[in-house]
C-alpha cells in the first residue's frame, strides 16, 4: 500500500508516495537524497537524525513520513542563509565543535532549535538542551561554545 | 623557520573539512548509493554459545524480493579463510598463542551472542529484515562462558584452548621483583576491574560493495580506519579478491576510536556476497549490531602489588592480569594487554623492577580488541590508582609522592625494566602546572565549603604515560607484529603550483585535511588553500598503514616531512638550472628559490611548472615532474605524558557526581594545530570520564548482554560532562623531523583515574570500581557512614 503525501522540504514542495511504515528521514535520506541527516541508532536516543518539522525539532528517525504530510520539513541542507552560512554553522566552524561530523547536522539542528526557544542559555540550560544529542568525538566543550557564539549573533530568538 | 612556517606551524588554523559536514555535503559509507543494488541483513545468533544444528533458509529464499541467503557453508565451499589476528604473542613457555579459527559467519558452532549466521540479501532492506527472520536455526544450546575471572576453570569453548587461555605472556624481572618486595618497608595492593565499553563511534559500521565482472575488480567503500590493511587481510588471509583487483574505499568516517582498525564478518560478508551474485550489496549496521558485534575495549582483571621503602620510593610492582579476549581474536587482540599494556607499567616513575603476567582468556562475549587508548589506560589506570592509594596508606601527599619517585629530566633517554625507552619528557612541569590551574593548593578551604553544605568533595591526580605511533617495525616483527609500522606519504606538486597531498593515515574526525596541508603548506610556503590531503582510498596511494594508536602526525606527519624534503630538493636543482647555477648555491625560504648573495629567484610555482614542461630544463641529469614518496619507519615510540587533576563533588543523599573542575596539562611536543589538539584531548576526556563514570558493557550470566542499546549503555551526554581547563608543555620529541608526538588518546588514557582518585578521596575510601555510578557511589557513602 502506498500513500501520496504533499510536503514542503527546505523550501521545495515534494508530492510523493510513501509505503505506511517508512520513516521521515528514510523519505529524506532514500527518497530525497539529502545524506546531511544521518542515522546513529535505533532507539531515538543519539539525535543524529534531527531536523526541523515546522520550525521545530524532532528526532526524524521517530516520525513517519506520512506524518509529515502537510508540513514544512528543514533539514542541514536547508538553512544556510543568503550568501552564507546560517549563524549556527558558522559558529560550528569557528570553535571547532566538530570532529568527524556524524552527529553534526542533529548537533546544530538541534542546537538552532534550543536558542530560537531559550531567552538565557547559560551553560548548563545549553548542556540540558542538547542532551538528546549525542556526540562522541568532541566532549561537547567546544559544541557549547559554539551555541553561545551563534546565540549571539542570531537574530529573532526567543520570539518564535 | 621561516616567516610562513611561524604563521601557519602552531596556529590554530580552522578546519578546511568542516565546511562539508556542516552543510550536510560529507560523504559517509551509508550515503552512497550504486545503481542496481540490494540490500544485506545478518541473521544473528541468539544464543551467546550453542552448537549449530542445522541452518533452514529455504523459507528465506522464496521470500517477496529475496535475491540470496547465504551461510558459513557457503562460505566454506568458497574456500575463503578465517579472519586472523595480526600479532603472535608469545607464551612464557615459549608456546604460541592459540588462535582458534575465526569464521566470517559460523559453520557448527556459535561463540558470542549476535555471531553472524547468515546474510539474506533482499531488493530492499525491508525485504532482508523480514527474510531474516525467517532463517530456522537448530541450535544445542550451551552453558556460557561470560566473565574473564573465570574462563579458566569453565567449560572449554575452543578444542584447541584449553583451560580457554590464549596465552600467558610475562615481562620483566620476575627474580628482581620479589627481590624488592622482600625488602619493602610498605606493600600497597589492589584488585580492580578494568570495566568493559563498547566504543560506540556515531556512525555505525557500513559497507557497500562492487563487483564488475568486466575486469574483476571489486570495489569495498567502508567504515575503516586503515584501508590498505583491509585490502591486505582480505586479500592475503580471506582470499576474497587479489590485492591488485580489490580497492577499499574509506570515505568520510564517522568516529573510529579503534573499532573501525578490525576487518569484521559483515563487511567480509558483503563484499564475497556482492561477488557470488554479482549485483551491488549494501549493508549498514543497526545500532543494536554495534553493540552486539563491533569489538569491545578494555575487560581487565588485575592483581597490583607496590612495594615502597619508608620513604616512599619505589622499589617494584607487580602486576598480574587477566584480560578478555572475548569469543575470537580479534585483528589485533593480542597486542593489546600485551605489548601495548605490559609495556606501559613504568609509568612516569623509576621503579626499579616491574613483572607482569598476562593470561588472554576466550569467553562466549563478543571479540574486545582496541578501543581508545588500547592497553595504555588500563596501564595508567592500574599505577595511578596504587600510587594514589599508596601515598594515602603512608600519609604523604599523593602530588609529593609522585614527585619523589619522576624520572628526572636529566634521565632521558630513559630505559624502564619493561622494554621501552623513553626519550623525553618533563613530567614535574607538567604536574606543577596542573596544580596550580587546578588550585590544588587551596583545595581544603573548597573542600570545608562542600561540607558546610552537607556535599563531600575530592581531588585526584593523574600523572600518566602513553606511547605512540607503535614503531619501529623491525622490534615489532621480532615481537609478534605481522605487519610494518610504517607510515608512507605523497606529495604531488601540480603544473600550476598547488600541491596534491596523499597520506596512508586516516581521518576520521582527527582533521588531517588542515593539520597535514598546514605542515605542508609551510614547508613550501605557499597558501594552505592551496594544498589539498586525500587519504582513505586505495586506489589513489600506495599503500598506508591507517590511523590508530595516536600514530598520524608522529608518523604519517614524519613521511610527508620527509617527503617534502625531497621535493625541495629537487626543486633546488631545477632552479639551480633555470638560473645557472649549482644546487648548493640555491636556498629555498618561504616560497622562493633564491640565489644566495644575489637577488635571483624562481618562485615554487615557476620551478612546479618547468617540471612539468621542461624545455628549460636538465633533462639528462633530472626526471621531469615533482612528486616524490616516502616511507617513514620510526625509530620508537613516541611519548606523550601529562597530568590530570580531577575534583568532585558529591551529594551524600543521591550519590551523583559533579566534577566540579577537570584539568589537563598533556605534553604532545610540538603542535602543529592547537585548536584541533585541544579538541582531541576533550573528546579523550569525555570518553576516559565516561569509563569512570557512566559506561560498562554488562553481561548477564548466561551471556545475554544487558546493556545493548543507549537506553542501557550510559553514553556521556552534553549535561553529564564539565567544560575543560586544559593546556600544554612542551618537549618536542627527539627522533622524528617534527618534534611531535601524538594527541588523540592521552584523554582517555589520563583521565579515569584522576575520576577514581577524587572519588575515593571524596568518600575516604580505599578504591572503586569503574563505573563510579551514583548507585554504587551512594552504596559506598552509606557503608562507610555505617562503619
Ligand atoms: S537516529 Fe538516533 S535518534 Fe534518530
Ligand atoms: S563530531 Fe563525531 S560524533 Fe560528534
Amino acid at each position: 500500500m502506498s500513500i501520496d503525501i504533499t510536503l514542503t522540504v527546505n523550501g521545495r514542495e515534494i508530492n510523493t508516495e510513501v509505503s505506511p511504515e517508512t520513516t521521515l528521514v528514510q523519505l529524506l535520506r532514500e527518497h530525497l537524497l539529502l545524506t546531511g541527516t544521518h542515522v546513529g541508532c535505533d532507539t531515538s536516543q543519539c539525535g543524529a537524525c534531527t531536523v526541523h518539522l515546522d520550525g521545530r525539532a524532532v528526532k526524524s528517525c521517530t516520525v513517519l513520513a506520512v506524518q509529515a504530510d502537510g508540513s514544512e520539513v528543514t533539514t542541514i541542507e536547508g538553512i544556510a542563509v543568503a550568501g552564507g552560512l546560517h549563524p549556527m554553522q558558522a559558529a560550528f566552524h569557528q570553535c571547532h565543535g566538530l570532529q568527524c561530523g556524524f552527529c553534526t547536522a542533529g548537533m546544530i539542528m538541534s542546537a538552532i532549535d534550543l536558542v530560537t526557544r531559550e531567552d538565557d542559555l547559560d551553560e548548563a540550560t545549553i548542556r540540558k538542551g542538547l542532551a538528546g544529542n549525542i556526540c562522541r568525538c568532541t566532549g561537547y566543550h567546544n559544541i557549547v561554545k559554539a551555541v553561545q557564539m551563534a546565540a549571539g549573533q542570531m537574530e529573532g530568538r526567543g520570539h518564535e | 623557520m621561516s616567516e610562513t612556517e611561524i604563521s601557519t606551524i602552531g596556529r590554530s588554523v580552522l578546519r578546511k573539512e568542516d565546511h562539508r559536514f556542516i552543510t550536510g555535503n560529507g560523504r559517509f559509507t551509508d550515503d552512497i548509493n550504486l545503481p542496481g543494488q540490494t540490500y544485506a541483513v545478518f541473521v544473528r545468533s541468539p544464543l551467546p554459545h550453542a552448537e549449530v544444528r542445522a541452518v533452514d533458509t529455504s523459507e528465506a529464499e522464496a521470500a517477496a524480493g529475496v535475491v540470496a541467503v547465504l551461510t558459513g557453508a557457503d562460505l566454506a565451499q568458497d574456500e575463503l579463510g578465517g579472519l586472523p589476528c595480526g600479532w603472535m604473542i608469545t607464551s612464557k613457555d615459549g608456546s604460541e598463542m592459540k588462535q582458534p579459527l575465526h569464521p566470517v559467519m559460523a559453520v557448527d558452532k556459535v561463540n558470542y551472542l549476535g555471531e553472524p549466521v547468515a546474510i539474506v540479501i533482499a531488493e530492499t532492506l525491508l525485504e532482508a529484515r523480514n527474510a531474516a527472520e525467517t532463517v530456522q536455526v537448530d541450535y544445542r544450546e550451551l552453558d556460557a562462558v561470560v566473565g574473564a575471572d573465570k574462563a579458566q576453570s569453565a567449560l572449554q569453548i575452543h578444542a584447541e584452548a584449553p583451560a580457554n587461555t590464549c596465552y600467558e605472556w610475562e615481562l620483566g624481572e620476575r627474580e628482581a621483583t620479589e627481590a624488592a618486595f622482600e625488602q619493602a618497608s610498605h606493600i600497597t595492593s589492589l584488585d580492580l576491574h578494568n570495566n568493559r565499553l563498547i566504543p560506540n563511534a556515531i556512525e555505525p559500521r557500513a559497507a557497500i560493495a562492487d563487483y564488475q565482472p568486466g575486469t574483476e575488480e571489486l570495489t569495498l567503500y567502508t567504515t575503516s580506519q586503515n584501508p590498505h590493511l583491509a585490502r591486505l587481510i582480505l586479500a592475503a588471509f580471506v582470499q576474497i579478491a587479489p590485492e591488485h583487483k580489490l580497492r577499499v574505499v574509506s570515505p568520510d568516517v564517522g568516529g573510529g576510536f579503534g573499532s573501525k582498525i578490525m576487518v569484521y564478518s559483515e563487511e567480509t560478508a558483503t563484499a564475497w556476497a556482492c561477488m557470488r551474485i554479482g549485483r551491488p550489496v549494501k549493508w549498514c549496521a543497526d545500532r543494536s549490531e554495534a553493540f552486539l558485534a563491533d569489538a569491545h575495549g578494555r575487560d581487565h582483571f588485575s592483581h597490583v602489588e607496590l612495594a615502597l621503602d619508608d620513604e616512599g620510593t619505589f622499589l617494584g610492582l607487580r602486576v598480574k592480569t587477566i584480560a578478555n579476549m572475548g569469543a575470537y581474536l580479534s585483528s589485533f587482540a593480542s597486542s593489546v594487554p600485551t605489548y601495548l599494556y605490559g609495556t606501559l607499567l613504568a609509568g612516569q616513575y623509576k621503579t626499579p623492577a616491574i613483572y607482569v603476567e598476562v593470561d588472554a582468556v576466550f569467553t562466549n562475549t563478543a571479540p574486545v580488541d582496541a578501543y581508545r587508548g588500547a592497553g595504555r589506560p588500563e596501564a595508567s589506570f592500574l599505577i595511578e590508582r596504587i600510587t594514589t592509594m599508596a601515598a594515602r596508606e603512608m600519609d604523604i601527599d599523593p602530588a609529593e609522592l609522585r614527585r619523589r619517585n619522576f624520572i628526572q629530566p636529566e634521565d632521558f633517554p630513559y630505559q624502564t625494566p619493561v622494554a621501552l625507552e623513553y626519550d623525553t619528557g618533563n613530567y614535574g612541569v607538567s604536574l606543577d602546572k596542573a596544580l596550580e590551574m587546578s588550585g590544588y593548593a587551596e583545595f581544603s578551604a573548597r573542600q570545608q565549603q562542600s561540607v558546610s553544605s552537607g556535599k563531600l568533595r575530592g581531588i585526584g591526580i593523574s600523572c600518566y604515560i602513553e606511547a605512540c605511533g607503535i614503531a619501529p617495525s623491525q622490534v615489532a616483527g621480532s615481537l609478534g607484529a605481522g605487519v610494518g609500522l610504517w607510515e608512507s606519504g605523497e606529495i604531488r606538486v601540480n603544473p600550476t603550483g598547488n600541491v596534491t597531498v596523499l597520506t596512508g593515515s586516516h581521518s576520521h574526525g582527527q582533521g588531517h585535511e588542515t593539520t597535514f596541508a598546514q605542515l605542508v603548506a609551510a614547508r613550501f610556503g605557499i597558501p594552505i588553500d592551496d594544498v589539498q590531503v586525500v587519504h582513505g582510498d586505495t586506489a589513489r596511494l600506495d599503500f598506508g598503514m591507517g590511523t590508530y594508536g595516536s600514530r598520524s602526525i608522529a608518523v604519517g606527519g614524519s613521511a610527508l616531512s620527509v617527503a617534502a624534503d625531497k621535493i625541495i630538493t629537487k626543486g633546488c636543482k631545477i632552479a639551480a638550472h633555470l638560473m645557472e647555477t649549482e644546487a648548493e648555491n640555491i636556498d629555498f625560504d618561504q616560497g622562493e628559490f633564491k640565489v644566495s648573495s644575489s637577488n635571483l629567484s624562481k618562485t615554487f610555482q615557476e620551478v612546479a611548472f618547468a617540471a612539468y614542461v621542461p624545455h628549460d630544463y636538465p633533462l639528462d641529469e633530472l626526471e621531469p615532474g615533482l612528486t616524490e614518496k616516502a616511507f617513514y619507519d620510526p625509530a620508537n615510540f613516541t611519548y606523550p605524558a601529562g597530568c590530570h587533576i580531577c575534583e568532585v563533588e558529591i551529594d551524600p543523599d543521591t550519590g551523583c557526581v559533579e566534577i566540579v573542575n577537570f584539568t589537563a596539562v598533556d605534553d604532545f611536543g610540538r603542535i602543529i594545530n592547537p585548536m584541533i589538539v585541544e579538541g582531541q584531548v576533550h573528546g579523550g576526556l569525555a570518553q576516559g570520564i565516561g569509563q569512570a563514570l557512566l559506561e560498562n558493557c554488562v553481561y548477564d550470566d548466561t551471556g545475554q548482554l544487558l546493556t545493548g542499546s543507549y537506553m542501557d549503555y550510559c553514553m556521556p551526554r552534553a549535561d553529564d560532562l564539565p567544560s575543560f581547563n586544559v593546556d600544554l608543555t612542551e618537549t618536542p620529541c627527539t627522533h622524528n623531523p617534527l618534534g611531535v608526538k601524538g594527541c588523540g588518546e592521552a584523554g582517555a588514557i589520563g583521565s579515569p583515574p584522576a575520576v577514581i582518585n577524587a572519588i575515593t578521596h571524596a568518600i575516604g575510601i580505599p578504591h572503586m570500581d569503574m563505573p563510579a555510578t551514583a548507585e554504587k557511589v551512594w552504596r559506598a557513602i552509606q557503608e562507610k557512614r555505617g562503619a
